[in-house]
């Protein structure tokens, strides 16, 4: 029972990472962006050539996973998603989805459409038992590093003078604007960081989550979850949700396997009937 | 004196709207030979199939995305439920192919009135969520249920009767193909004897701005309830045909690029004047044939960088020259695509 919390809770961490570049991707332009899940692969892949063909460590292919696609996320950011900004949802959503199926097929190509495997290193393996629970070292370290970033991000967010214009600029970007905050330029550095994160996510969650060249269409719908239960204004509420779906989703996968992810798509349609707005919207909570 | 003009007034609106409604005869000249082409390209009988089902999907969707607004990710839920419907029927010894379609097409329009009330709040992400949500439940449901489904292995076993008893379907296709055809036109005119109807027009004012339309007095939400009704049961038509035409009904009709494949065909012929749906069911399997013949396995690739370039491009300028060689049909596309841009962000309340 505790090692389900405990494994949900890692997962939970993990989509977190993964998916709170597209919270304020989301939250900052209004922009639906569903490729945001090809960022994380191409962090998972880069992390498996790197590792797999060059022999690098497991701990360079971290950084290295974050400052790649946060640099592929500012490239792409600048030239394409910029002109999409003040389009209508519809537009954002083929374009997007555009993205995902020239990722996919070109990952194909690339790589195969085979499951890659990461060979984690020796001090990151096996199990010990902490108060009779069960705990994966693997898991544990996923926690320690999402919880420093998720914690980093809080700190950034509501202490320093980008975090305040940040949170300015989610707010209502046309006043933002109208105060002199360089409305543009923040969202590009968002949304370079939250790819970056996203990649860092994927290098971090190819063991756990698989890897292969449907990644992004897997897991798109796990990241618009998150997205859309925990609102977009925050950052503790895409956090709540992502701990509840993975706990939710860890839990159900054990207790009831047949059902598979039925349980977290119930959870979710549910929440978003009673709450369309999502969980922790701040507009409900007026 | 008013007194007498109102009725005229009215006799004249419902005559505008019957003559927008009825078939142009250059359009008559488009439909009438389209039987014939099985007959020009007898090798090409499923392709022309799965175009005329692709069409009737697209054109349901149209309804929806076209008329009211509604952005879906997970139409190919209803498409699912019709062709599973017709699928089990015929499996237990119900091969009858227009009972078949009735039941699949009622099952679908259940469903669809079932869940419209989902989406009748929210903003643009809520609804993508919920009605994507919904086609993954169906599709875990469709999975987990493989006693009836027969899951992932697929439904096999499927008898289907002869069309009333007259025409049976066979190799060359071309039964399959005339039925689909069929299927299609019919709906096709009913879509648009519903969209020039009063209704029809609610909608359009319902789109263009939901308070607004609800100040005139228009009831929004039962007119996106009856919408959403309608469209998912011509999408579970277009399942139907599938599962009859092809006797084979996998859990592939419930998949995520179901959906987004319509939006695309959608896209590539324009939304908002029903033929739309039926030009980008040509084009779309036109290409898919073509680029998947050169590259099998990498198809999709192209046909994202075709997405993203539709978009960057703009719609609006893409569908232009179409709309422009369709302006004399009834809603004009040209009219309605120079108008597009501003009805952006139409339903954020």
């Amino acid at each position: 029972m505790l090692t389900i919390l405990f494994d949900g809770f890692a997962y939970g961490m993990l989509l977190f990472i993964l998916a709170c570049g597209l919270a304020v991707t989301l939250g900052l332009m209004n922009f639906i962006n569903l490729a945001h899940g090809a960022f994380a692969m191409a962090g998972g892949y880069l992390t498996v050539v790197l590792m797999n063909r060059y022999g690098v460590s497991f701990y360079l292919c971290l950084p290295a996973a974050f400052l790649v696609t946060a640099l592929a996320g500012a490239v792409l950011e600048r030239t394409l998603y910029v002109h999409l900004y003040d389009r209508n949802h519809l537009d954002q959503v083929l374009f997007s989805i555009g993205l995902v199926f020239m990722a996919v097929a070109a990952i194909d190509f690339v790589a195969g459409s085979q499951q890659q495997i990461i060979q984690l290193p020796a001090s990151l393996r096996g199990r010990f038992e902490f108060f009779g629970v069960s705990v994966g070292v693997y898991r544990l370290f996923i926690i320690v590093i999402c919880g420093l970033l998720t914690l980093a991000l809080q700190l950034v967010s509501s202490r320093t003078r980008f975090g305040s214009q940040l949170r300015a600029a989610v707010d209502d970007p046309s006043v933002a604007r109208g105060l002199g905050i360089r409305v543009s330029a923040i969202f590009a550095v968002t949304f370079a960081v939250g790819s970056g994160l996203a990649g860092l996510g994927g290098a971090l969650g190819a063991e756990i989550l698989g890897l292969d060249p449907t990644f992004p269409l897997k897991f798109m719908i796990y990241f618009l979850i998150v997205v859309a239960v925990g609102g977009t204004t925050t950052i503790t509420g895409p956090f709540i949700a992502s701990i509840i779906l993975g706990v939710a989703d860890v839990a159900g996968k054990y207790y009831l396997p047949d059902f598979g992810a039925f349980v977290i798509y119930t959870l979710m349609v549910a929440i978003l009937i009673v709450r369309p707005e999502g969980l922790f919207a701040r507009s409900a909570a007026r | 004196m008013s007194g007498e003009a109102k009725p005229s007034t009215l006799e004249a609106a419902r005559a505008s709207l019957m003559r927008s409604a009825a078939l142009k005869p250059f359009e008559y000249l488009v439909w009438l030979p389209l039987p014939l082409l099985i007959f020009l390209f007898p090798s090409k009988a499923f392709l022309l199939n799965e175009i005329a089902i692709l069409a009737l999907f697209a054109v349901s969707l149209d309804l929806i995305l076209g008329f009211a607004g509604i952005v879906s990710l997970g139409h190919a839920a209803f498409f699912g439920a019709g062709a599973y419907t017709a699928g089990i029927l015929a499996a237990n010894g119900f091969g009858a192919p227009l009972l078949g379609l009735a039941a699949g097409g009622a099952a679908a329009a259940l469903l669809g009135f079932a869940t419209s009330f989902f989406i009748l709040r929210g903003s643009d992400l809520t609804r993508l969520m919920i009605t994507l949500g919904l086609q993954l439940i169906l599709l875990e449901l469709a999975n987990r249920f493989s006693g009836l489904t027969g899951g992932t292995d697929g439904l096999y076993g499927m008898t289907v009767d002869p069309i009333a008893g007259l025409f049976s379907f066979d190799l060359t296709g071309q039964t399959a193909w005339f039925y689909s055809l069929t299927v299609l036109f019919a709906a096709f005119l009913f879509a648009r004897r519903l969209v020039h109807s009063p209704f029809g027009r609610s909608l359009k004012a319902v789109k263009g701005n939901r308070r607004r339309a609800a100040f005139l007095g228009i009831d929004t939400n039962r007119r996106l309830v009856a919408i959403y009704t309608v469209s998912a049961g011509l999408a579970g038509l277009a399942g139907v045909l599938l599962a009859q035409t092809t006797q084979f009904v996998s859990l592939d009709v419930l998949d995520f690029h179901r959906s987004a494949e319509v939006l695309l065909v959608l896209v590539i012929g324009g939304t908002g004047y029903l033929y739309g749906g039926i030009f980008g069911a040509v084009i779309f399997k036109l290409m898919q044939d073509w680029l998947s013949g050169m590259t099998p396995q990498y198809w999709q690739f192209w046909i994202g960088l075709l997405l993203v370039a539709i978009v960057l491009v703009g719609r609006e300028r893409m569908t232009g020259g179409l709309g422009r060689l369709a302006a004399f049909l009834p809603g004009r596309p040209a009219r309605r695509a120079a108008k597009a841009p501003a009805a952006g962000g139409e339903d954020a309340p």
